[in-house]
C-alpha cells in the first residue's frame, strides 16, 4: 500500500506514504515535519532528537487486530511522570487509522469512537463510570503527558503541541478506552487491551542478544 | 552518562553500563530505558533512571541486613515461551500480630513482553503479571474475568531492601496496602497506595522449574508449610479417587446384582432335627449325602432353631465324600427376650446363616454335633444347605477397601486446606466450615 513518492521540500529526499490519508509525516533523512495539503508538502518544523526508546514496534511493522491486518505508519511519543509511552499510528486493512499504544509493553489498540457528549476533563475523576458501545468503563488513570516527539505518518497535524491530558478507562473484560483532551473538544478512542502474541507482529525491531 | 565498559559479548545480554553518582560503582542498565528508578548494587542509593545524571532520589540507610538474591540480577531464562532477564530485586515485609514476615520479589523483563515478577516466600514461588482487565471487589471475594477469588488476607507491605531497576518510583520504606484473593493455583493481588490500585495475577510455580529455566546453580529452597495459593495436589487426586470410587462402586453393584440374578441358589439339603441336651446318647451324627454341582462356588448353611431364652451350638463339618476334605465351622443360635424398665428387649436370633465361599463340586455330607445347656430340654432345629448363593461379604470388603483410600485422601485434603486458611484473615473454624 505504499503510495507514490513525493519529495521532501527541505532536503529533496523521497517521501513515501504508507497510508493515503496521512495528513502529516516526517522526513527520515532531514527530520523535517511535513504537512500534506492537496497539492504539496509543507515543512512546518523539525523533529527534535527522539529519546532513546525501547519499543519493539517500528514503522513498517505489521500485525493483526481483530482479524484485520495492519501496518505501522507513524507514532507520537509522550512523556509523563512515570516514564514515556508510544502511540503508534496503525493503518488497518479496512483503510481506517487506529492507535496501537505500547506503555511498558502493555499493548492496546483503539479507534476513534463517535460518542457525544463527552465529559469535560474537570468532571472526570478516578473511579468514575461511563458506558459506551454497550460496555461499562471505569476511569483508572488520568495522565498529564508532555508531547515528546513524532515520527512518520499521522492522521492529523500534531507538531506544535506541548501538553495533553489523557484519561484511561478499563472494563471488567479486555476493553480499553482513552479520552483525549489534547484539543478543545475531547475525543474518545475505544478498543482492547491486546496480548503481544495475539498481535502476531512481524518486522519488529531487533534487540541485540534477544530473540 | 559515562559509558564505562564496552558492550557485552555478542549473544549475551544487552547491558548498558553507567557509573553510580554516589560511589562510582558501575551500574548495569538492562531494561532499555524502561526503568524509572535504579538501585546501586554497591551503595544501595536509589537513583533517578530518567535523569542522564542519575539524580539521587533516596540515600540508603542500613536499616536492614543486605540480602543476596537467590536469582542473581542479569540471569536469563526462557519462561512461558519468551526470553526474560532478571533486572530488579526487592525484599518486602508485612507485620501481622507483631511478627514480621519477609518475602522477595524478582522483576523480570523482556523487550517484547514487558515485565513479570517472581515472588518467593518460604520457598513458595509465584509468577505474577499486572492484569489488563479490571477486577470487581465483592463482599469477601473478587471477580476477575468471570472467575471468583476468595479474599485471603489484607496487610500493609513495606519495601525493606532493593537492588537493580524498577519501572516505577521505588523507595525503601514505602508501604502499600496489599489484599490477596485466591483461587489456587492463582492469586489476585491488589496493591493500593495514594488512592491508586494496581492489580496483579500470580500463578503458583515450583522453584525447581525456575531453577531449570534460568539455569541456576544448586537447588531451589524447599517450600515450608502450605502457601496461600499452593494447589493441593491431593485435591486433584481426591476428586479423582472419588470419581474412581463411584465407577468401581457402580461396577460392584452391577456385578453383585448379576451374581444375585445368575446364582442358582439351589437347595440341596434340608432336614429337621430334635436335640435333647439331657439325652445321654452321642449327640453327633452325619446327614445323608448330597450333590454340590457346577463349578467351585459358595455353599450356604442355614440353621433355624426353636430357641427361646436358650442357646444351641452346632459344630459343623462339611465333608467331601470322595476326598475326605472337611470344612469345619461352628455356629451358635441363641435368642433371648424379656421386659425391663426400658420396655421389651430381645437379643440374638433363632435363625443363623453362614456362607462357605468356595466349595468344589462333588458329593458331600454334613457331620453335625449339637450342644446346649443341660437344662434346655428338647430343642427342634432344621439345617438347610443351598448351593451357589451370592456372597455379600466380599463385596462389602471390596467396598471398604475402595472407601478407605478415598476417605484418607479427603481427610488429608481437608487438613491441607485448613493449613492454608490458618494463615489467612479467615481461618477455618470447624470441620467443613471456615473461609
Amino acid at each position: 500500500m505504499t503510495q507514490p513518492a513525493a519529495l521532501c521540500p527541505s532536503c529533496g529526499a523521497p517521501i513515501l506514504f504508507l497510508w493515503s490519508s496521512s495528513v502529516q509525516t516526517t522526513c527520515a533523512h532531514c527530520h523535517s515535519i511535513l504537512v500534506r495539503t492537496d497539492v504539496r508538502l509543507d515543512r512546518v518544523g523539525v523533529v527534535s532528537d527522539l529519546p532513546p526508546d525501547s519499543s519493539p514496534i517500528q514503522i513498517g511493522a505489521s500485525g493483526v487486530y481483530e482479524d484485520r491486518a495492519f501496518t505501522v505508519a507513524g507514532r507520537i511519543i509522550y512523556d509523563y511522570d512515570e516514564g514515556s509511552w508510544n502511540e503508534w499510528n496503525i493503518v488497518l486493512s479496512t483503510g481506517d487509522s487506529a492507535w496501537l499504544s505500547d506503555a511498558q509493553c502493555q499493548y492496546a489498540v483503539t479507534l476513534p469512537f463517535p460518542a457525544k457528549p463527552l465529559p469535560a476533563l474537570d468532571a472526570v475523576h478516578l473511579g468514575d463510570r461511563f458506558r459506551w458501545n454497550k460496555t461499562a468503563f471505569t476511569a483508572t488513570a488520568i495522565t498529564q503527558a508532555r508531547y515528546r516527539g513524532v515520527e512518520g505518518e499521522l492522521p492529523f497535524q500534531y507538531w506544535d503541541k506541548q501538553e495533553a491530558t489523557f484519561v484511561d478507562l478499563r472494563s471488567t473484560g479486555s476493553d480499553f478506552a482513552t479520552l483525549d483532551y489534547s484539543d478543545a473538544e475531547p475525543v474518545l478512542y475505544l478498543g482492547k487491551m491486546v496480548d503481544f502474541d495475539a498481535l502476531r507482529l512481524k518486522n519488529l525491531r531487533e534487540f541485540e542478544g534477544w530473540s | 552518562m559515562t559509558p564505562l565498559e564496552p558492550p557485552s559479548p555478542p549473544g549475551g545480554p544487552q547491558v548498558e553500563t553507567l557509573a553510580c553518582p554516589n560511589c562510582g560503582a558501575p551500574l548495569a542498565v538492562r531494561s532499555m530505558g524502561r526503568a524509572i528508578t535504579i538501585v546501586c548494587g554497591h551503595c544501595h542509593f536509589i537513583l533517578d533512571a530518567k535523569d542522564p545524571r542519575l539524580r539521587i532520589l533516596q540515600r540508603f540507610e542500613a536499616a536492614t541486613e543486605e540480602e543476596v538474591p537467590l536469582i542473581p540480577l542479569g540471569s536469563r531464562g526462557k519462561w512461558r515461551g519468551a526470553d526474560y532477564e532478571v533486572i530488579g530485586f526487592q525484599v518486602r515485609a508485612m507485620v501481622v500480630d507483631d511478627i514480621t514476615y519477609n518475602w522477595r520479589e524478582y522483576l523480570l523483563f523482556s523487550p517484547y513482553k514487558g515485565f513479570r515478577y517472581f515472588t518467593e516466600y518460604d520457598g513458595h514461588w509465584n509468577d505474577a503479571r499486572v492484569v489488563t482487565a479490571l477486577p470487581e471487589v465483592e463482599r469477601d471475594s473478587a471477580r476477575y474475568l468471570g472467575k471468583k477469588y476468595k479474599q485471603f488476607q489484607t496487610c500493609s507491605a513495606k519495601t525493606e531492601f532493593a537492588l537493580g531497576e524498577f519501572p516505577w518510583q521505588l523507595r525503601v520504606d514505602d508501604s502499600v496496602e496489599v489484599t490477596d484473593y485466591i483461587a489456587p493455583p492463582y492469586v489476585l493481588s491488589s496493591e493500593t497506595a495514594r488512592n491508586e490500585t494496581t492489580w496483579t495475577l500470580g500463578e503458583y510455580v515450583y522453584g525447581a522449574d525456575i531453577w531449570k529455566a534460568f539455569n541456576l546453580v544448586g537447588l531451589a529452597p524447599t517450600p515450608v508449610g502450605v502457601y496461600e495459593n499452593q494447589p493441593s495436589r491431593l485435591r486433584a487426586s481426591a476428586s479423582r479417587i472419588w470419581f474412581t470410587f463411584a465407577g468401581l462402586f457402580t461396577a460392584i453393584v452391577v456385578i453383585f446384582t448379576a451374581n444375585q440374578m445368575f446364582s442358582k441358589q439351589e437347595q440341596v439339603f434340608q432336614e429337621a432335627y430334635v436335640f435333647s441336651s439331657s439325652s445321654i446318647t452321642e449327640p453327633s451324627f452325619v446327614t445323608p449325602e448330597f450333590q454340590l454341582k457346577g463349578r467351585t462356588s459358595s455353599v450356604e448353611v442355614k440353621t433355624d432353631a426353636d430357641v427361646s431364652n436358650q442357646w444351641l451350638y452346632l459344630s459343623y463339618a462339611l465333608i467331601d465324600e470322595d476326598t475326605g476334605q472337611a470344612y469345619d465351622f461352628g455356629r451358635e443360635v441363641s435368642y433371648y427376650s424379656g421386659v425391663d424398665s426400658d420396655g421389651r428387649w430381645t437379643e440374638g436370633s433363632p435363625h443363623d446363616r453362614v456362607v462357605l465361599p468356595s466349595i468344589p463340586p462333588g458329593r458331600y455330607y454334613l457331620r453335625v454335633e449339637p450342644e446346649s445347656d443341660v437344662r434346655s430340654g428338647a430343642m427342634r432345629y432344621s439345617v438347610t444347605v443351598t448351593r451357589d448363593v451370592p456372597v455379600l461379604g466380599i463385596y462389602l470388603a471390596a467396598l471398604g477397601a475402595l472407601l478407605l483410600p478415598a476417605l484418607l485422601i479427603s481427610w488429608r485434603t481437608y487438613n491441607f486446606e485448613r493449613m492454608r486458611w490458618a494463615e489467612s484473615d479467615h481461618p477455618m473454624k470447624a470441620f467443613g466450615g471456615g473461609q
